[in-house]
């Protein structure tokens, strides 16, 4: 009871969020969750980890306030099901696919190298499981290409397992995103071919806030500032739209 | 409770590999758990540690450093190029190499220990009736290890049915190649696919209690006289 009140009673003014948050947006996320302290004065607590494992702990009673997504599926199943507070679902990022290698010049400004077929394997995320996965597939397939080159897939679980088999040398290309390849603000290493947005669908975050936030300010105040000037300049120059 | 065709392609290949593995670490394991149980020298410290770190190491550690050196770039991906076999990340092989560092300790350390507990006198005995060192290792120490062998091979057969970290980074999780059991409880799971995910949990649940009953059962430690 006297938690209760105590609670209550707190200033609406500095209050803490725990935020679960997709990994592939982990580098973005510290980098505004570290301006949105200074700024607000609240206070963002971070974990990271995959979309799948956080709906499941979310369902399972899990201490989380907000929840950015890697795709716009599970926060729309968690609203259906009446674990977010109502009307705050948003797309804080969309992603953005390409086809890289790590040796410089294997891969075209044109993605010609996948019609070629001059290498052994693909690296691509579960199309099942990771939206950049599908958004690959998509694009494969929109290419006539899938048939002809599921047999050469390696799949990741993640972008990011997708990435290292990439950045290993282990595939010689592979689908990953834009935000993993992108060093300020251009393509780093190796070779790539942004993958065109019309080819397939677009690879929507979304975050939401969970029923447990419904009366936190600190949860409102960086709903509000993914949404501003500054959170939004820092997600682009990590290769995201929005 | 029903398995997909993928969730049966996925239990016989992890059959297969828990085969494979075992085997290789029965020959593999049982010469260096017979040097490690008689030797005098040194390196008994550092090889039995090397032995063990598989027991301490988080999977994916070990998963990492073998994706980077087997890889095109690594020094045994080099080699395996060299010797024709082409790269092993992503095969079935791959997972073989991986199991058998994997689950090394789970076949020596008890080897080790039956071989141990023979000792010395038996195998002098051995020597008087003029047996080769060869012969009565064959005819005097594996008999007496017997019960050493079954734990080992059911230890190494049930730890890489368990194993999901290393495949998990190696593997590709390419059906009937690498894609294990535990790979693709994790992808139901991930895919919010909970019903399969339970099919499957529960049937490795009762394997593995199954086989540590038999283990326990009918290979009862010796007890102290």
């Amino acid at each position: 009871m006297a938690g209760l009140l105590l609670t209550g009673l707190r200033p609406a003014l500095a209050d803490a969020v725990m935020v679960a948050v997709a990994a592939n947006f982990t580098i973005p996320m510290q980098a505004i969750a570290t301006e949105f302290d200074k700024d607000t004065g609240h206070q963002a607590r971070l974990a990271f980890g995959s979309t799948g494992k956080f709906y499941a702990q979310i369902r399972n009673g899990a201490p989380f306030q907000m929840f950015l997504s890697a795709d716009d599926e599970t926060p729309a199943r968690l609203e259906r099901e009446g674990m977010t507070a109502a009307g705050t679902r948003f797309t804080y990022a969309v992603g953005t696919l390409v086809l890289w290698s790590a040796q410089p010049r294997f891969v075209d400004a044109r993605g010609e190298v996948l019609g070629k077929g001059s290498f052994g394997k693909l690296a691509i995320a579960n199309a099942k499981l990771a939206p950049y996965g599908r958004a690959a597939s998509e694009t494969l397939n929109a290419l006539g290409l899938l048939d002809a080159l599921s047999p050469r897939f390696v799949q990741g679980e993640n972008i990011a397992q997708t990435f290292q088999y990439v950045q290993t040398g282990n595939a010689e290309l592979g689908f990953v995103a834009l935000s993993q390849v992108m060093k300020d603000g251009r393509i780093g290493a190796g070779s790539a071919w942004i993958v065109p947005a019309s080819l397939h669908a677009p690879i929507r975050q979304d975050a939401v806030i969970l029923k447990s936030g419904q009366g936190n300010a600190a949860a409102r105040a960086l709903a509000q500032y993914l949404k501003g000037d500054k959170a939004r300049a820092i997600i682009r120059s990590f290769g995201y739209e929005q | 409770m029903g398995f997909s065709d993928a969730d049966l392609a996925a239990i016989w290949l992890t059959l297969r590999l828990a085969t494979v593995t075992t085997v290789l670490l029965l020959v593999i394991g049982t010469p260096l758990a017979w040097w490690l149980a008689r030797t005098r020298s040194w390196l008994k410290g550092p090889v039995g540690a090397v032995v063990a770190l598989p027991l301490v190491l988080p999977p994916t550690v070990l998963g990492f450093y073998l994706l980077v050196t087997l890889g095109p770039n690594g020094p045994v991906g080099q080699l395996t190029q060299a010797l024709g076999l082409g790269l092993l990340p992503f095969t079935f092989w791959g997972l073989v190499v991986a199991s058998v560092l994997y689950s090394m300790p789970f076949v020596v350390q008890p080897l080790q220990n039956a071989f141990e507990a023979i000792g010395e006198r038996m195998l002098e005995a051995a020597a008087t009736l003029r047996a080769a060192p060869l012969d009565a290792f064959f005819s005097v120490a594996v008999p007496l290890a017997r019960p050493g062998f079954v734990t080992a091979s059911i230890l190494g057969f049930a730890h890489t049915v368990g194993e999901f970290g290393v495949v998990l980074m190696i593997g590709g999780n390419i059906p009937n190649e690498t894609r294990v059991v535990s790979v693709q409880i994790y992808d139901h799971v991930e895919a919010l696919e909970y019903t399969q995910a339970h099919s499957l949990s529960a049937a490795m649940l009762v394997f593995s209690f199954l086989v540590l009953l038999a283990l326990y059962t009918f290979n009862p430690t010796r007890r102290k006289a």
